[in-house]
């Protein structure tokens, strides 16, 4: 069996059980080597610089290092002031906090003044893990999504959010990325390409299938979505994975091909199926290009404690979840 | 300082024009402010309205965002912009927004309007100035109303100003009693006032908000401040300038025409306010400022 991958992912994806980083990880060697090349960038953050990875910029720059104490609020308002002064901050939270708690100070002031703000938000999804539903954040692309001014990314693996850090650091506006806690299965390779706004193909299949079933993801997922495809593979199904790692502006023109060259579409977020990718892509194509679709993602229900594999596979984000889904459209 | 009182009357009654003209908005604090804002943008700002960008420039920062007619009354008057445009305020297209919107009107350095972020967004561009130039002689003035001081926010950024040592903050409180609701004593008391703010290791000085003179010296004094933050607790009277609206929270949220009725009939309260402060509240009694 020959299996369809970008050519610039990790190798026999297929067959050996991939190595694993945190997505904050990525971000934090990000940070350090963007603060490296521009002297403008600022890093905030509310007493969780260890676990936000934004601990090795703080420790090579103390003096651009602001620490905010637990104050999510003012956290963002205080960025906005230095982003007014030509400052580049990366304001780092939880995003229960980070957007959760301070989504109207992020609202009036940085996006309504587009404030070349980045909101760092870590520890989101269902992957926290045991720390339970008040700091899963399931809701944040959501809420992000739906402000003007505001692009919104979430990256697949280490190495990609390594270089999505580097390039929200060179792009003038406001950004929220969100990042997980837990041990991300690494897809992406140093060489993989990331530009803010487009989605990547990952995995395609379909000439010569009667049915062909498009998969879009975004973020930690991206792994058992590739999975899914494998799976799918095996049983003669056509089938291609879309990485849609920038929810917004979500990459339209790559979505209209994958709905136009595929029976019906999964989408696939560790997240609200309300709200987020999902959402997203069904707003978009209700207009152009009517597609059957399945969402994948948390049904509007809050998380618990446990490990974050039983999680994912409790809510139904796991790759058996993703099959059924993709087969409940043939 | 006798031309800096009269300028703050020309200004009072731009605030009573464009309110009336836009039929809607914030009467009692922009009154209540304008002597103060006319001592900052025509004595103690370091700014040109020529040239809003100039990177010099002292940074004033409006917190509580309703009283932005004080605001634009007063940057027009200064030559940020046409007087005449005042009348736009809240219409459709206009820059003047109901509440302040950086984008929109060239000038202003942040938007407001939801309380309680201004002061940390005035510590965000203090804490980057002190980064970028050590020896910046520049001040940044953050003002705000009382009733906001109800919010989280504002305590949030006075822990962080403390500990940062930011000298280059100076805060001003509107201290002027009222809210929406009533009496900020009623809603949500703030004394000791003065005690919370020196807690919080701000240098802090009382004044009477309608003596340019004592403004002026507080303002010289917070400058020269060299270890905390500054924060200078204004005593104004809301709608200071007309007898009959003065004190009365139900001044807050409406503009003449639409005031209450029980002093000054709505289609008269325009008229009268304006004759008020033409007068000088009656103490100028010649037939030409009737």
């Amino acid at each position: 069996m020959i299996y369809m991958f970008a050519s610039h992912l990790q190798p026999n994806l297929a067959t050996e059980t991939p190595k694993k980083a945190p997505t904050r990880a990525g971000y934090g060697e990000g940070l350090l080597e963007a603060g490296k090349r521009d002297q403008n960038i600022v890093a905030l953050c509310c007493d969780l610089t260890e676990s936000t990875k934004t601990d090795a910029f703080a420790k090579e720059f103390p003096k651009r290092f602001i620490q905010i104490g637990i104050a999510e609020q003012n956290l963002a308002s205080v960025g906005s002031g230095m982003a007014a002064m030509g400052k580049i901050p990366f304001i780092a939270s939880y995003a229960a906090f980070s957007p959760g708690r301070n989504w109207e100070q992020i609202r009036t002031t940085i996006a309504y003044n587009n404030s070349n703000v980045k909101i760092v938000g870590a520890h989101a999804g269902i992957s926290v893990g045991p720390d339970g539903a008040t700091h899963q954040m399931t809701e944040d692309l959501a809420i992000m999504r739906a402000m003007p001014n505001m692009i919104v990314i979430a990256p697949a693996d280490v190495h990609e959010a390594r270089k999505m850090t580097l390039a929200v650091a060179k792009h003038e506006g406001p950004v929220y990325f969100r990042l997980g806690r837990s041990d991300t299965p690494t897809v992406t390779t140093p060489e993989s390409p990331f530009t803010i706004g487009k989605a990547e193909l990952m995995y395609s299949k379909t000439e010569g299938r009667e049915k062909n079933i498009g998969i879009v993801v975004t973020g930690s997922l991206l792994y058992n979505a590739l999975m899914t495809a494998v799976e799918l593979e095996k049983e003669g199904l056509g089938v291609s994975v879309l990485h849609m790692a920038t929810i917004k502006p979500l990459d339209t023109e790559a979505l209209l091909k994958l709905a136009s060259t595929h029976t019906a579409l999964v989408t696939v977020e560790e997240h609200q199926i309300a709200g987020g990718l999902g959402s997203a892509v069904a707003e978009y194509l209700s207009g152009v290009k009517p597609t059957r679709i399945e969402r994948v993602g948390i049904k509007d229900t809050f998380g618990q404690s446990g490990e974050p594999d039983e999680l994912i596979a409790h809510y139904g984000m796991d790759i058996p979840a993703i099959i059924e889904a993709a087969k409940r459209l043939i | 300082m006798r031309a800096l009182e009269l300028k703050a009357n020309e200004i009072r009654q731009s605030i009573i024009e464009m309110l009336t003209a836009a039929g809607s908005g914030h009467t009692a604090g922009p009154l209540g402010m304008a002597d103060i804002f006319t001592l900052l943008y025509f004595a103690v700002l370091k700014h040109d309205p020529k040239n809003v960008d100039w990177e010099e420039r002292d940074r004033l920062i409006l917190s509580n965002g309703h009283i932005c007619p004080v605001l634009y009354a007063t940057m027009a008057h200064a030559g940020y912009f046409p007087v005449e445009e005042l009348l736009t305020l809240r219409k459709f297209g206009t820059r003047l927004q109901g509440h302040p919107h950086r984008q929109t009107l060239p000038g202003l350095e942040t938007s407001s309007g939801p309380l309680g972020s201004g002061l940390s967004q005035a510590i965000g561009m203090a804490l980057a100035e002190r980064m970028n130039n050590p020896y910046s002689a520049k001040y940044f003035y953050c003002l705000t109303g009382d009733g906001e001081l109800d919010e989280g926010q504002i305590w949030e950024a006075l822990l962080l100003a403390g500990k940062e040592k930011l000298n280059n903050l100076i805060m001003i409180v509107d201290r002027n009693g009222i809210q929406i609701d009533g009496y900020t004593k009623d809603v949500m008391p703030l004394e000791p006032l003065a005690e919370k703010f020196a807690s919080f290791n701000f240098d802090v000085q009382e004044v009477d908000g309608h003596n340019m003179r004592a403004i002026n010296d507080a303002i010289g004094k917070a400058q020269a401040v060299y270890s905390q933050p500054s924060v200078i607790i204004a005593h104004t009277i809301a709608a200071k300038g007309v007898d009959v609206f003065e004190r009365d929270f139900r001044w807050h949220g409406n503009p003449p025409g639409k005031g209450p009725e029980d002093r000054v009939p709505r289609d008269k309260q325009a008229e009268v306010a304006l004759q008020k402060l033409r007068t000088l509240a009656g103490m100028i009694q010649s037939q030409d400022h009737s």
